[in-house]
């Protein structure tokens, strides 16, 4: 099997039916990508592929047909910017998957409203309780992006 | 590397400081750190900062101080003996523990003279150097500065520095100079959390490493008696399944083949001692009523005669088991093989945690070495050793060959040390002025009995004021007043879950008290703050400010409603107010406005995050945390039969940081406390109905 992580190709000697996640974490060694429930329902497994953002934990590395971009990869620019103005972080254990959803909102639209942030947030959990920061860092991320 | 004092180490150009205390997300690193660096002269961002091995030298000696029965607000000589003594045991017992945000309080002093010693051995060793007095030397951003601008950077002087004696006393900084402190500093750890970078405990990556999980028995106080390793080693990649204590542990070449192989076990579990459901548990809490009190505190006056003069209000108030359900489940990696053990974990109590790791492998504490890594959260959790000693196992299990241990939130929901279930009846008599007379039974497990008696393997005497805080310790004068607790033993493990007892005597009080208010006729907050003014002006400070950003002087709008509550707690009385609002959807939070006094404000933004967090911990719980029981086991195994606040339903949230002076309070936990009651009281105030048992969200719908 041969996957295309952050812009590197991989032969991934592993079981189709393992998640992208712990092919991820485990087999190339790409840790900033998190377990937090293994079912869809937290959003700190986030990644990128095909440009848009996608639960790891609930894609089978076999079915993983495009490109993949991790928290690792994703290019520096105004949302991680944003995210450190803010002091988003507490534990930062959610942080690479809202993260990873905050910029593939961001790349669809520069101008989203309090209720596409919620709808694209709806499947992440944050533990610390930095919803408030999240919600300004994305505003002043794409504050920045229309400002160029 | 050169060591000045336990807390500054300089190797060549960089200076570390050593912030012996975890980060769970709360930012005491950065707040330690700029301690040291306020002192030294250090600029913010030139040096590194470091977790440090394990060492007594690092003892909590607030947490022991937290511990005491008495009311924080009313500081005695009494109580600040008992506090010294208290202190020396903490220190033999070498306690260097992250929790009951005291990390701060026990760091403000000595953190600073840390860095005021360090200071002063570079000043004397430039003064030698330069053959000047030290008292015309000065020191500026990591460098000791002549009259004639020679610059020294501390780098150079480091060698002869460390050969001065350390002064005893060092004098410390006037706050007015501060430049560091007060302020809201960037966190050093930020960028690696943004970026992914940040290595917790089951993100260590090494050379032929194995990858594992643990399946315990579901049941509590129950073991096992067997298991077929076959059906897990039929599935390729699985390694070795290994017995460890009351369940089994499988070793695999990934995370994920280890579960799905754990998950493919069939263990005999042997009998358990733990209750066969919740309502179980409720009926043995409620049996522990029928016997006599374990504690009574703060009584005044005559309890039962005055509420004999009068039929009383009465209530009993319930809530659930929770679980601390930190965003990282369990992890902690472990290479075991001659004779050492490396180990590392998140752990709020690392120098237990290495001395609990060492005994489940046979090593002694100084063959092991532990390096604690952050946290993906704590919240209590990670005050326990479960996690780290199954690792040790593990990793003996396979000699060579790094073990990463990572827990499934299954596991993780259904293994838990939680915050007890408690039930509370309680009693007053209103008065023109509000509660005349108040009587709070409290009944349930007992926290401080349970985790001492797993840390240090006994019960300390004296009285259990976990029990009972938030009960019985805040500033309302009620003139005829008692609080009694009572202890019920039920097998179901629990441990300090962010405020503890805080977390539901506050909702037991705060609830009643505006039971009270609403039967005399009278406003919450004017009730509160004619109780309080002749107790501490300081907390009336607090509820004023509250209710004022609240806009509670006017009328909310049609369809939304105000709750307020109040706890002084951690050495930070805070009050808030929750105004809810209704939709077509169901209940609305619409916003929290919450004040705290915390004394002094090292790092106002790490506060505010904080205060933020802390009430968003509480108003998630109280609306949809509950751990139940069926068949002898934890029913919620992910974060669909157990719920959290997603984004789109949080409050817009105002914090007013207050600061009164004196020593800095603890942060991380007053702001949970008053969630769940003042939510409670907006929704009385909005339909009229009281709620007495949580979560909420059985009996209310959410938006
Ligand atoms: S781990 Fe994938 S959504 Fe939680
Ligand atoms: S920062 Fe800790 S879970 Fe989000």
């Amino acid at each position: 099997m041969q996957i295309t992580v952050n812009g590197t190709r991989h032969r991934v000697d592993a079981d189709p039916a393992m998640p992208l996640l712990w092919v991820l974490r485990d087999v190339l060694g790409l840790t900033g990508t998190k377990y937090g429930c293994g079912t869809g329902l937290c959003g700190a497994c986030t990644v990128h592929v095909a440009g848009r953002a996608v639960a790891a934990c609930q894609l089978p590395v076999g079915k993983v047909s495009a490109e993949v971009t991790t928290i690792e990869g994703l290019a520096a620019g105004p949302v991680q910017d944003a995210w450190i103005a803010h002091q988003v972080a507490q534990c930062g254990y959610c942080q690479p998957g809202h993260v990873m959803a905050a910029a593939a909102l961001l790349a669809r639209t520069d101008s989203p409203t309090d209720a596409e942030i919620d709808a694209a947030m709806a499947g992440h959990i944050c533990r610390c309780g930095t919803g408030p920061r999240i919600r300004a860092a994305i505003h002043h991320a794409a504050r920045q992006l229309r400002e160029g | 590397m050169v060591r000045l004092t336990p807390y500054v180490e300089i190797d060549g150009e960089t200076i570390t400081v050593i912030v012996p205390r975890a980060e769970m997300g709360q930012g005491v690193q950065t707040t330690l750190a700029a301690l040291v660096a306020e002192e030294m002269d250090l600029d913010w961002g030139s040096f590194s900062v470091a977790h440090g091995a394990p060492s007594r030298s690092y003892a909590n000696g607030a947490l022991l101080v937290a511990g005491l029965p008495f009311a924080a607000y009313r500081e005695t000589r009494l109580t600040r003996w008992a506090a010294g003594a208290m202190r020396v045991t903490g220190r033999l017992m070498g306690m260097q523990i992250t929790g009951g945000s005291t990390s701060t309080r026990d760091a403000y002093l000595r953190m600073r003279r840390a860095g005021a010693a360090a200071r002063a051995m570079l000043v004397a060793a430039a003064a030698r150097r330069l053959g000047q007095p030290p008292e015309t030397l000065r020191t500026q951003d990591g460098a000791v500065v002549a009259p004639d601008g020679t610059r020294l950077p501390y780098a150079a002087l480091a060698a002869a520095a460390a050969k001065q004696r350390p002064p005893r006393r060092p004098r410390l900084k006037p706050s007015r100079d501060w430049r560091l402190l007060g302020r809201a500093l960037p966190r050093p750890d930020m960028a690696d959390k943004v970026h992914g970078r940040t290595r917790y405990a089951g993100d260590i990556r090494a050379e032929g490493m194995l990858f594992a999980t643990v399946r315990m028995c579901p049941h509590f106080g129950g073991t096992l008696r067997g298991v077929d390793a076959g059906p897990a080693l039929a599935i390729p990649g699985v390694v070795k399944v290994v017995e460890i204590g009351a369940g089994v542990g499988v070793i695999a070449r990934d995370t994920w083949t280890a579960m799905r192989a754990a998950r493919a076990l069939a263990p005999d579990w042997g009998p358990a001692s733990g209750p066969a459901d919740t309502d179980a548990a409720f009926g043995a809490i409620a049996a522990a009523f029928d016997r006599r009190p374990t504690v009574t505190l703060g009584r005044r006056g005559d309890v039962e005669a005055a509420l004999g003069a009068e039929k009383p209000i009465e209530a009993e108030y319930r809530v659930p088991y929770l679980a601390h359900a930190t965003m990282e489940p369990m992890t902690a990696t472990a290479l075991y093989g001659d004779g050492r053990l490396t180990l590392w974990a998140g752990t709020q109590a690392p120098l237990l945690a290495r001395e609990r790791a060492a005994r489940a492998v046979g090593l002694k504490p100084r063959d092991v070495t532990l390096h604690v890594t952050p946290m993906g959260g704590g919240f209590g959790r990670r005050a326990e050793f479960d996690f780290s000693d199954q690792a040790a196992r593990l990793a003996r299990a396979v000699p060579g060959r790094p073990v990463c241990l990572a827990w499934s939130r299954a596991e993780d929901m259904s293994h838990d040390f939680y915050r007890p279930a408690m039930i509370a009846r309680l009693r007053g008599q209103a008065g023109a002025s509000g509660p005349a007379a108040l009587s709070l039974d409290i009944a349930g497990p007992s926290v401080l009995a349970e985790q001492a008696r797993r840390v240090v393997g006994y019960v300390p005497p004296g009285p259990d004021k976990m029990l009972l805080e938030g009960a019985f310790d805040q500033p309302y004068a009620i003139a005829d007043f008692r609080a009694r607790g009572y202890r019920a033993d039920i097998g179901i493990p629990v441990g300090s879950w962010r405020s503890v007892g805080y977390s539901h005597n506050t909702f037991f009080l705060e609830s009643f008290l505006d039971e009270i208010a609403a039967a005399a006729g009278l406003d919450p907050v004017e009730m509160r703050l004619n109780l309080m003014r002749g107790e501490s002006a300081r907390a009336a400070k607090v509820l004023e400010r509250a209710a004022e950003i609240a806009g509670w002087g006017t009328p909310p709008p049609p369809g939304h409603a105000r709750g307020v509550a109040f706890c002084w707690s951690f050495g930070a009385p805070t009050a808030q107010v929750v105004e809810i609002c209704r939709t077509e959807a169901g209940i609305r939070l619409e916003r929290l406005c919450c004040a705290m006094d915390v004394g002094r404000a090292l790092d106002p933004g790490i506060v505010e995050a904080q205060i933020v967090s802390g009430a968003l911990f509480g108003l998630s719980a109280a609306i949809y945390g509950e751990i139940t029981l069926a068949g002898g086991a934890v029913e919620q195994a992910n974060f669909d039969s157990s719920r959290e606040l997603r984004l789109g339903q949080l409050p817009a949230i105002e914090t007013c940081i207050l600061q009164s002076g004196g020593k800095p309070a603890g942060v991380g936990e007053p702001a949970t406390p008053p969630a769940a009651p003042a939510l409670a009281n907006a929704l009385f105030a909005l339909t009229g109905e009281r709620h007495r048992r949580l979560p909420l969200h059985h009996a209310v719908r959410f938006a």
